[in-house]
């Protein structure tokens, strides 16, 4: 597996040209998705994206759920590249790619690994409009207003703090 | 000591990343590292959704903190 954690830009194709071969020998297939940045929100236009991330937590979480990835899916390599700092409209964000001798264990691992991503790896993004800044609450149970003990996604093993 | 830091909304409430605090005796649990850290800085932090980090692992507030150990409180992430 290979995690990166950078400001520079990416080139999907390039990253995964240069993943070490001996690594995926056998593969059958890769599969990748690449995120990046939209140009509008629920309220306004975004100019920027100023994405923050907690280091050294961040690496390890992006490696615990590699690890979670390749325990759980048939694969033989991965590679998990996300940026922070300041982002563009159209800039990448994230790319997850995986390598697999069969392609439903890529497609399962890919998405298993982008949506664990998302609710575990201390990132915050915070949305640059003509209004101002504002973090953005990508939690359905925050936007909701729920304060209750509601869970993330059904891989974290963590929930909100039932507060008094 | 414990070091607590604060991250992404979390900091800007607190105006401050980093703080420091004296090891009680006796030991203490997330929550009550939460209630020291308001203590220290004035802000009361106890209405927000917040989430914990022992030593760079997610926790429950219900975990043990031990001298020397590194707390972290954020909000939810919203990476990817």
């Amino acid at each position: 597996m290979i995690i990166k954690v950078q400001q520079e830009d990416f080139e999907p194709m390039a990253e995964m040209a240069a993943y070490p071969v001996d690594a995926i020998a056998g593969a059958g297939g890769s599969v990748t998705f690449t995120g990046t940045v939209r140009d509008y929100s629920e309220a306004a236009d975004i100019l920027a994206m100023e994405i923050e991330h907690y280091p050294g937590m961040t690496e390890r979480e992006l490696e615990r759920i590699s690890a979670e990835a390749a325990r759980r899916y048939d694969i033989l390599g991965s590679l998990i590249i996300h940026r922070y700092g300041h982002l563009a409209p159209q800039d990448n964000i994230v790319m997850v790619a995986v390598w697999s001798r069969h392609r439903a264990a890529a497609f399962d691992a890919c998405r298993f690994l982008i949506d664990l991503l998302k609710t575990s790896a201390p990132f915050w993004k915070k949305e640059v409009t003509l209004a101002g800044a504002r973090w953005v609450t990508d939690c359905p149970g925050c936007r909701a207003g729920g304060r209750e003990g509601h869970t993330h996604a059904p891989y974290t093993h963590y929930s909100h703090t039932q507060l008094k | 000591m414990i070091y607590v830091k604060f991250f992404a909304s979390v900091r800007e409430r607190v105006g401050v990343g980093e703080i420091s605090l004296l090891m009680p005796e006796g030991g203490v649990t997330v929550e009550e590292v939460l209630s020291l850290a308001e203590d220290e800085t004035g802000v009361l932090l106890q209405d927000a959704h917040l989430l914990a980090a022992v030593n760079l692992q997610h926790v429950p507030f219900s975990g043990v903190v031990h001298d020397g150990d590194e707390v972290a409180f954020f909000p939810p992430v919203t990476g990817g």
